[in-house]
């Protein structure tokens, strides 16, 4: 069996918040975090509330820094370090590699869903006939109403959001896929659409790294299971079992997409 | 996107005081093409005397200011005469004020506010420049039909889309921006920020825009210098500098944001 493609490197890193107008206050979230991510495979990040999932995803798309830790992204046959590099190179990663869809949509004023979804195509040059053309199918498949597409989403009901959100996550083809509970606000319906995409980008070799509580879910897409625990209830486990790798639950998998 | 660009702006080191106290201090940045940076502080931080600095509007005491030039490439702005910075100026830069006023020719048309800078480069016809003037009212979404009216029968909103206009019109790469909404209503910011948004990236624009408001960072901005007391003591991308702000002073500002 040849050995899929590594496209995200974790080693050692840790996040710890300090707080200096609440007296210098440390709030260690977690530490020493290792793990690897390839091509065509969904990594699960799992456990409690308060554990730093959301956290370690922020930090993989360079929106919250590292305290301690390196964070490595594979950019075609190059490997680039996120943890520490320069502001235009991670902007240039999050055009072309690193795509995230995050728990809340934030909608920008005036701008219709159907151009919100497009910007991440026209950031790359290309056309706006083009870029709404494939904007359009993704919203479609998603089942957004058609009658809202040039409305701006800040009036649209959580669910409405959520799907803006996920087609604009989806429809740049980033090789490296970060996703913060996608189907959180959704129906049954919806959620099914959504892990059908999230299979189909791993069958075509994205490499998908998620939060997802419904379990469902999870079972459906999950190829592996990160768990992660705080830094404080880890202390009096031995070192390096901090990281707790499970093989995911196959076994409902095909229910939701069938 | 293959290799790294050059930098359009590189700013080294550089420092104007007025009085020995207030001013900016031992500032350095590099600016990409396209890109937009936000400075971001509360009143005397030393925001405005830094885009003054970097735009040659004063002469800086210290440090070294290079623009890549469309005929020379990288040059010193310190090396020009003041003839060729005020060519530049006028071609290749913008400069947008807070109040409109301030950067309009009140008494004269608006049509002829936007012609003006094409003028100064030699364009004579008049029909073209009244086509070139009504395209940018219409981009501007100021009707068209308003093109002979004096601009101080505009509303507050209107001033500040004729004023950018009016800079725009020789497809600048650089433009400055000093608070550009902050004196405009609520309502009507929206639509100049959503319109600056969208002019930046059909133009690939590069902008310093200097504000208080992180909102219009946030919707703006690549990029965010957070200054006080004259210092840069904070920079990074803007969503990580508003998310997981380092300093004590960033953490401060970010915290004071009222939630909507």
């Amino acid at each position: 069996m040849t050995q899929a493609q590594t496209m995200i490197e974790v080693r050692g890193v840790g996040k710890m918040f300090t707080l200096h107008n609440q007296g210098g206050v440390r709030l260690p979230v977690f530490d020493n975090v290792d793990f690897d991510a390839a091509r065509g495979e969904c990594l699960v990040l799992s456990g409690p509330s308060g554990t730093g999932k959301s956290t370690l995803l922020r930090c993989l798309y360079g929106n919250y820094l590292t305290t301690a830790g390196t964070i490595r992204v594979r950019d075609g046959e190059q490997w680039v370090t996120l943890t520490g590099a320069p502001e235009q190179r991670i902007l240039r990663l999050r055009r072309e590699v690193i795509g995230y869809v995050s728990q809340f949509l934030r909608a920008i004023p005036r701008v219709g869903a159907l151009d919100v979804v497009a910007e991440p195509l026209r950031q790359r040059g290309i056309a706006i006939d083009e870029s709404r053309e494939r904007a359009a199918v993704l919203l479609a498949r998603l089942r957004l109403p058609e009658r809202l597409w040039r409305l701006p989403p800040a009036t649209f009901s959580g669910g409405e959001q959520q799907r803006v959100n996920i087609a604009r996550g989806l429809i740049g083809g980033h090789p490296v896929l970060l996703l913060d509970e996608p189907t959180a606000s959704l129906d049954a319906e919806n959620r099914a659409v959504v892990v059908e995409l999230m299979r189909e980008a791993m069958a075509e070799g994205r490499c998908l790294v998620g939060i997802f509580h419904d379990e469902a879910v999870r079972d459906a897409v999950a190829t592996r299971v990160l768990g992660l625990r705080s830094p404080t209830s880890a202390a009096d486990s031995t070192p390096g079992s901090t990281l707790a790798l499970n093989p995911a639950t196959l076994a409902s998998a095909a229910a939701l997409t069938e | 996107m293959n290799g790294i660009e050059q930098p359009l702006l590189s700013v080294r080191d550089l420092t104007h005081t007025w009085d020995g106290v207030h001013g900016c201090r031992e500032i350095n940045f590099d600016l990409y093409p396209g890109e937009v940076l936000c400075i971001v502080g509360e009143s005397g931080s030393g925001k405005s005397t830094l885009l003054q600095a970097v735009s040659c509007q004063v002469a800086a005491q210290h440090g070294s200011v290079r623009y890549d030039l469309r005929e020379q490439g990288p040059t010193d702005l310190a090396s020009l005469s003041g003839a060729q910075r005020r060519l530049l100026a006028r071609t290749d830069w913008g400069y947008v004020r807070q109040h409109a006023r301030d950067g309009l020719r009140m008494q004269v048309s608006a049509g002829a506010n936007i012609a003006e800078r094409l003028m100064a480069i030699g364009e004579r016809h008049y029909g073209d420049l009244r086509e070139v003037a009504g395209n940018w009212l219409h981009k501007m979404e100021i009707d068209v039909g308003r093109l002979d009216d004096a601009p101080a029968s505009f509303s507050g909103g209107m001033q500040q889309r004729l004023q950018i206009a009016r800079n725009l019109v020789t497809h600048p790469r650089l433009v400055f921006m000093d608070e550009p909404t902050a004196s405009l209503d609520v309502s009507v910011q929206a639509r100049l920020l959503d319109l600056l948004r969208q002019l930046v990236a059909d133009l690939g624009l590069a902008a310093i825009v200097v504000t208080h408001d992180l909102a219009v960072a946030r919707l703006l901005a690549h990029r965010t210098l957070v200054m006080r007391g004259g210092y840069v003591v904070e920079s990074g991308l803007t969503d990580q500098i508003l998310d997981d702000p380092q300093h004590p002073y960033t953490q401060l500002l970010v915290s004071s944001i009222l939630q909507s």
